[in-house]
């Protein structure tokens, strides 16, 4: 790591800041994702339950 | 119409038709995912041990790497939803206002992004983490722009006409974009002039903009993957309400 000088505190915590949003970003978005997923794998299932009963 | 005559579908149709987008779209993820890994990567090694320090700022010239491709992306990203939008009004696109709807909380993201690097940022080189000079203002103007259409979706429950509205608001607030563009040549501003995109071409060094051009891309590509994801799950989402609503009637009638 090279010396980042006096202000290393804000090149640092640039990235950790921007580090964190788009971790977030991608956790929510991929999240949201499984979440819908599992929803629609749920409602065919009960669909094609129905349609057997 | 005859079997005969039915014409084949052509690629605006594949493009429109939400379950061929499903298909086709499911195999951007991984070559997009390894191409935002991979920049990333580099990017980040570039930027700290290749980059040189700049003379006037030294090593804080290193915010630049984050901040410069999140306030591109916060631009790049409305003027997709503006594409978008008319999409919707002209074309009735169906996935017009899905890539809009997909869009506008990746957009707020890059946007708050974009002014927390920037404070960071101005603060060991202006002396001040905010100024209300014309760049900084319409950013943040565009940043609650974001959160307004955000809200607005929320706010109908009629979803087709929630994406009208989005889409005539989408477009009028695109008159922000040049002015965030063109703000730091209209008025006085802390803000350095277009250093990298400009007529005579950038005045930076190749060491500097190797790691810049790098996590531009990565962002860049970060963000196609996160929107085709959220388009995913925007159609999925349509398919979950549809069915509600079938299993909702059936139970109703039964």
């Amino acid at each position: 790591m090279p010396d980042l000088g006096p202000h290393a505190i804000f090149i640092i915590g640039a990235y950790i800041g921007v580090g964190l949003v788009t971790i977030g970003l991608v956790a929510v978005t991929l999240g949201r994702a499984a979440a819908a997923r599992r929803r629609l794998a749920l409602l065919e299932a009960r669909r094609d339950r129905d349609a057997k009963a | 119409m005859s079997a005969d005559t039915v014409r084949p579908m052509s690629w605006f149709d594949k493009l429109a038709h939400p379950g061929q987008f499903m298909i086709w779209s499911r195999h951007l993820l991984a070559p997009l995912w390894g191409l935002t890994v991979l920049c990333f990567a580099v990017g980040l090694w570039l930027a700290f041990f290749h980059s040189p320090d700049d003379y006037q700022m030294g090593a804080t010239v290193r915010i630049m790497y984050v901040h410069v491709p999140n306030a591109w992306l916060s631009q790049f990203v409305y003027a997709i939803m503006a594409v978008s939008a008319v999409g919707t009004l002209v074309w009735r696109h169906p996935m017009a206002d899905v890539s809009m709807k997909a869009a506008a909380p990746l957009g707020a993201a890059f946007t708050a992004m974009a002014l927390f690097s920037g404070s960071l940022w101005g603060r060991p080189t202006w002396g001040t983490f905010w100024e209300w000079d014309g760049r900084m203002t319409s950013t943040l103007i565009l940043f609650f722009i974001y959160l307004g259409l955000i809200a607005l979706w929320a706010a109908f429950d009629d979803k087709l006409r929630a994406a009208k509205v989005v889409a005539v608001l989408t477009l009028v607030g695109a008159i922000n974009i040049p002015i965030i563009k063109f703000s730091v040549d209209w008025w006085n501003t802390l803000h350095q002039p277009a250093s990298v995109f400009r007529p005579g071409g950038p005045t930076m060094p190749a060491s500097i903009l190797a790691p810049l051009f790098t996590m531009l891309f990565a962002f860049t590509f970060l963000f196609l993957v996160l929107h085709v994801i959220a388009m995913r799950t925007e159609v999925t989402a349509r398919r979950i309400r549809t069915l509600q609503r079938r299993q909702a009637a059936a139970g109703t009638s039964a």
